[in-house]
């Protein structure tokens, strides 16, 4: 009895210690004002800091630009990741375990490498570049790096994988049977995937979006390294105000509406998914 | 085609997985509609039209699988081992169902199964396979009465052979001695069999009498053995019965009368007997 509760009390405690303890300082932060002491914040409470939030159009566009990014990104996940999950999903079992390696592989190789590679293919003496003038399709090289494409580009690349195997696992669960009986009646082949499979795979298309849209959007590397400083994100500006410009209350405040702008579709989701279960 | 698995689409409704086949025709709401309510009054589930498959039993989804295809008036219906997924008592209740459903129809059902006792309460033909390949064609009735072949004979129900050489062959009857059964065995017919062949004479156990004394019908062929081992099922009693050559003869045979005593104990002399007319030659 005793171990089912410390069992079940674990992950809550968790929880509590990492995530909303945190998140009470950070809000308690948020309503501070800065100061030049250590700790750089005073001991006041005001909603300052979410009133200069307002005010200030380059956070309002920049939450905005973070939100098409990663929205885009998503988009591009869920296109690209689709027919792969699909393909996987559809394979014979030892294509479909090497197949799901080659998508897990990548993992084994640090973030930040990865996100460096792509410079030397986008920069403008890279790999890409390289061949195109080869190719003599261009007579100088394209500006690929340190723009929003290049950005895109990352983000799409780096969360591919978690678009790919929620995506994998709900396809793989669904019964062909479905598929063949709606062709069966009559239905096309592409009538048959929007009528049975796409329905079917909403739980993984859902957890898949999820899993690329919020990280996406508090993504500070990827932009960091790639984006040029024209393309400003949330997760950058969110840096800088912390450790460039010391301004713990204002970049706590960005933090707490950043969660906000994530929490709010999540909470939507559920409630429209439990009324679907019943 | 009904598949095995029922596939009913688990996130529609049964009005919409009924509905499905004929939205896809492109048919009028209300001609559609009107098919709808005919096709779950057919199989009596208009109560249950607005819920989802996770809502429903077995035998529930299975006759939403069967209306989904039915509404589509299909000249033939293929059914995939349509009543696997029941249990016992619902499946016998089921294979009556179906049959009046197709009855009602007029429509041919095809239907796969591994069930012996399903195969011939369903069907007016039975195609015995082996290996991908007929073995078989006939009515319930010539598929068991006649089998042509050793497979399909041992497929439905039991069967017991004796291997023996042809003495004589006519075209009314063929005449072997068969060392298994110690005498020479009679089989009514006409096979294209010669004499000096090795081959089978197979005969059902429910065709075979078993006595204590020897029976006086000339005609019959009887063989002397012992009551080897016997079951009681209620309804029929089983007989295992070792011939003097050590073959063990299965026998079956209807309790008719009630008793409390036992008609025949283990180690009981016994002689068993049945017409040539029952027994038959089984070629390879």
């Amino acid at each position: 009895m005793t171990w089912r509760r410390i069992a079940i009390a674990t992950p809550y405690l968790w929880l509590l210690v990492f995530f909303l303890a945190p998140f009470a300082i950070i809000l308690k932060i948020s309503l501070a004002d800065p100061v030049l002491a250590q700790p750089p914040f005073s001991q006041t409470a005001s909603l300052e800091n979410f009133a200069f939030l307002l005010t200030d159009k380059l956070y309002a566009v920049t939450y905005l630009r973070s939100v098409i990014m990663a929205a885009g990104a998503t988009l591009f996940c869920l296109l690209l990741g689709f027919p792969m999950a699909y393909g996987i999903a559809r394979a014979n079992a030892a294509t479909r375990s090497l197949l799901l390696l080659l998508i897990v592989l990548p993992f084994w190789i640090s973030f930040l490498l990865r996100v460096y590679a792509w410079m030397g293919l986008l920069n403008n003496y890279g790999a890409i570049n390289n061949l195109l003038l080869w190719l003599g399709v261009i007579d100088q090289p394209l500006q690929l790096m340190y723009t929003d494409f290049a950005v895109f580009v990352g983000l799409t690349y780096s969360y591919l994988p978690f678009m790919v195997l929620p995506l994998y696992a709900t396809l793989e669960r669904m019964n062909i049977d479905y598929v063949e009986a709606a062709q069966d009646l009559g239905a096309s082949r592409t009538r048959a995937f929007w009528d049975i499979t796409w329905p079917l795979a909403k739980p993984g298309i859902i957890a898949g979006c999820l899993l690329v849209f919020i990280p996406a959007m508090g993504e500070y590397v990827i932009p960091y390294l790639l984006g040029g400083p024209e393309s400003l994100l949330i997760g950058r500006v969110l840096f800088d105000e912390f450790f460039v410009n010391r301004d713990w209350p204002l970049a706590s405040a960005v933090a707490i509406v950043l969660l906000l702008l994530l929490v709010v579709p999540i909470v939507f989701l559920q409630r429209s998914r439990a009324k679907d279960g019943n | 085609m009904m598949f095995q698995s029922y596939a009913v689409f688990p996130h529609m409704t049964v009005e919409k997985n009924i509905a499905y086949g004929l939205e896809k025709e492109k048919t009028p709401r209300t001609a559609l509609n009107k098919r709808v309510d005919e096709m779950l009054e057919l199989v009596q589930l208009a109560d249950l039209r607005t819920r989802k498959p996770n809502q429903l039993s077995g035998g529930q989804r299975q006759r939403v699988a069967l209306a989904r295809a039915l509404i589509k008036q299909p000249k033939v219906l293929l059914l995939d081992e349509p009543l696997a997924a029941l249990d016992k008592k619902l499946r016998e209740r089921t294979q009556f169902e179906l049959m009046n459903i197709q009855d009602e129809l007029g429509i041919t059902f095809v239907v796969v199964t591994h069930d012996q006792e399903e195969a011939m309460t369903l069907s007016t033909r039975i195609a015995v396979m082996e290996s991908g390949r007929f073995e078989q064609v006939g009515t319930p009735k010539e598929i068991y009465e006649f089998p042509n072949n050793r497979f399909v004979a041992g497929f439905i129900g039991t069967i017991n052979t004796f291997r023996g050489r042809v003495l004589t062959v006519s075209d009314e009857e063929v005449q072997v001695h068969s060392s298994d059964a110690g005498v020479n065995l009679t089989a009514l017919g006409k096979y294209p069999v010669e004499k000096g062949d090795e081959i089978e004479i197979a005969i059902r156990p429910e065709k075979i009498f078993v006595s204590k004394d020897r029976p006086d019908d000339s005609d019959a062929t009887c063989v002397r053995g012992i009551v080897d081992d016997l079951g009681y099922l209620g309804n029929r009693s089983l007989y295992r019965v070792r011939l003097e050559t050590g073959k063990i003869v299965q026998v079956s045979s209807q309790n008719r009368r009630r008793s409390v005593t036992r008609f025949l104990e283990w180690e009981d002399e016994v002689w068993i007997s049945w017409h040539p007319g029952s027994a038959l030659v089984l070629l390879d």
